[in-house]
């Protein structure tokens, strides 16, 4: 009986290529859309993961209860020795110093005096040592508009808008003014080594980024910094290998009753990333949702198209005596066949696709110039582990609900009418 | 007479709603088949020829009255049961054959006994007899878009005929078919009542399959008016 219902389904083109084909589309688009959020906002996540929050971040309890306030005077001290600690416990993963800093940016007159002068909001990474990832991190080639890089720690570079606002350019002095860890103030002059644009206004307006070493310097803050943030050694962020070394390091460093002792959050726990986290599964949640419910509609009514072109046949196997669960079931029989065909084929195109998407990506830094977010100008697609089995689910599961509903006027159809039926 | 009948249909009612009303289509028929009969109900339309061939075959009940088939009372019957009844016992010929598009001549013969469970080399056997019966072996794997009128027909004959049930219903068989072709049709029919002993029971108002008839009941505004039986 099986491969009598096979033969039929394979050469009734009606029945099993056209909903193979709406399947295939609607899990391609699955896919496809599944990996394309999955990408735009895996990309978001690491581009703040390498400005801001890191895989993993480091801090004191008391600066991590404060964060917001970005307070130094609660700096993690000892860093030094903590890293070659953490660099034995963890020795896939990196960590680099950060301190985030503000102050006011003066730009001087030849004879010394105020020229220009801006509220600055700055970074200070490790620019000159000579094993450093943080240029490539934060795409700094990229940003590059005037001069160099740092080779110095008393060089900087400022936001090439900011620079215009100072009127300085690469090679002038500018002095920082602002306080030290220990809240006395610090007044430091750096020069101008390169200016940067972002491409994104609230980087853009006012940023300056310098070595670490400048800033702890500056800052009175040597072997300190405000925050140590940790890199796992993937491209993407792995939520359970984040937790595994949060759990680890809290456990062996943390201590809940001293408020300098260093604590780990990892990125899902992060305040603003864990919007994110939640709109990523939120997204693919409605995505699903809609695709099976606009898939089942357009399934329920192809299998009500097929289902009044096979009224004749559904009518002679009833009149020949076979059971209408046997029908209804054997329909049922054919929609799982069409779902997993579907569903195989979709998710092949819909991989193909979000692979070309993956390596190629959409630049949109042209559209991103005055944006205030902080986010990534070329938009690539990420394919993940569930991107090879989501589409089934749907595919499955809408062809499978069409054929049910559509089916149920098998039992609906009264055995009397068949022989009027028939005969018109 | 009624021990040995394979159908009894007794004071057997049935109406119809229409509207508020009702509509009798059948009012208190009485009748009996044997086995091996070559019966037709004959009569205008609208007279219930197919309503009551409708509950011989088990795909309508009685509003009063009973029809029993093979033993058993089709009002009594589950939708389950009656399905059993059609697949173990009777044949049925459409005026349109309603073979199954898709499906090569052998296919349509083999599937009412893929419903039964029979072997590979059973079905062989019998699908190729029934095809030899109606003399189609040539046409195997022909699709039904492939023949004529008369030869799809005889596919049809060969469906209802090679589970050999005892009873074959055949709702206005010739309809559709020239003068030739019902002949030819009709001594097929009247070859394997007489070789195999199948009862067929015809609702028809076409002469040409009158002709044939071995008992002819006459209905008319739902009543038997005459039943005679034709000696030849």
């Amino acid at each position: 009986m099986i491969r009598f219902l096979f033969k039929g389904l394979l050469r009734d083109r009606s029945r099993s290529l056209l909903p193979i084909l709406v399947v295939t589309a609607g899990v391609m688009l699955t896919v496809f859309a599944y990996c394309y959020i999955n990408g735009i906002l895996g990309d978001m996540i690491e581009f703040s993961a390498k400005y801001t929050s890191g895989h993993v971040k480091i801090m004191t309890r008391a600066y991590a209860e404060n964060k917001d306030q970005v307070p130094n005077d609660l700096a993690l001290i000892e860093v030094n020795d903590l890293i070659t600690n953490l660099e034995k416990d963890y020795p896939t993963m990196e960590f680099v110093q950060r301190i985030s800093f503000g102050g006011l940016l003066d730009s001087p007159d030849e004879n010394g005096e105020t020229k220009k002068q801006g509220i600055v909001a700055g970074i200070a990474v490790d620019l000159i040592s000579e094993n450093t990832k943080e240029i490539e991190r934060l795409n700094l080639d990229g940003a590059l508009r005037k001069g160099r890089f740092p080779e110095k720690s008393n060089e900087v570079l400022i936001s090439d808008e900011f620079a215009g606002k100072l009127e300085v350019g690469p090679g002038d002095k500018v002095t920082l003014i602002t306080s030290t860890m220990y809240g006395g103030m610090s007044i430091q002059n750096f020069t101008v080594a390169g200016t940067i644009e972002f491409g994104v206004q609230f980087m853009d307006r006012s940023g300056m980024i310098a070595d670490i070493s400048g800033i702890q310097n500056a800052m009175d803050m040597n072997d300190a910094c405000g925050e140590l943030l940790g890199f796992l050694n993937s491209p993407n962020y792995d939520d359970i290998e984040a937790m595994n070394v949060e759990t680890t390091f809290n456990n062996k460093y943390s201590d809940p009753n001293d408020e300098f002792s260093p604590v780990m959050n990892r990125l899902k726990n992060d305040s603003i990333m864990s919007g994110y986290f939640e709109y990523m599964d939120g997204a693919v949640g409605i995505l699903i949702t809609v695709f099976v419910l606009a898939m089942s509609i357009v399934l329920w009514n192809t299998g009500l198209i097929g289902g009044l072109r096979r009224y004749g046949e559904i009518g002679v196997r009833l009149a020949i005596g076979e059971e209408k669960g046997h029908i209804y079931r054997s329909m049922i029989f054919e929609s799982i066949f069409i779902g997993i065909i579907g569903s195989f084929l979709g998710t092949l195109i819909g991989l193909g696709f979000s692979y070309w998407l993956q390596e190629v990506g959409i630049d949109i830094g042209d559209m991103m110039k005055n944006s205030k977010m902080m986010m990534p100008s070329v938009f690539r697609a990420h394919i993940t582990t569930p991107a090879y089995y989501l589409g089934f689910i749907p595919g499955l599961f809408s062809v499978v609900l069409g054929t049910m509903l559509s089916g149920i006027g098998i039992y609906k159809r009264k055995t009397a009418q068949l022989f009027k039926e028939l005969e018109t | 007479m009624e021990q040995s009948s394979i159908i009894t249909i007794k004071e057997l009612i049935k109406r119809f709603p229409v509207g508020k009303g009702e509509f009798t289509a059948l009012n208190g028929i009485n009748l009996a088949f044997n086995t091996g009969e070559f019966a037709g109900i004959v009569g205008p339309s609208g007279s219930g020829k197919t309503t009551l061939l409708n509950i011989i075959g088990s795909l309508d009940t009685a509003t009063e009255g009973k029809a029993v088939v093979m033993g058993q009372s089709t009002g009594d019957l589950t939708t389950k049961s009656a399905a059993k009844l059609r697949r173990m016992h009777l044949g049925f010929i459409f005026q349109t054959y309603n073979l199954l598009p898709v499906y090569t001549v052998y296919e349509n013969v083999e599937f009412p006994l893929l419903l039964l469970k029979l072997s590979d080399s059973e079905r062989r056997k019998a699908v190729n007899d029934a095809l030899e019966w109606v003399g189609l072996t040539d046409k195997i794997k022909s699709r039904p878009a492939q023949l004529s009128g008369g030869e799809c027909q005889r596919v049809a004959i060969a469906r209802a005929m090679v589970k050999k049930p005892e009873i074959v219903l055949a709702d206005e068989p010739t309809a559709n078919l020239d003068a030739a072709n019902s002949h030819n049709i009709l001594k097929m029919m009247l070859k394997l009542n007489e070789e195999l002993k199948t009862t067929f029971i015809f609702a028809t108002h076409d002469d040409k399959v009158i002709k044939y008839l071995k008992r002819k009941i006459t209905l008319e505004d739902g009543k038997v008016v005459k039943d005679e039986f034709i000696t030849k």
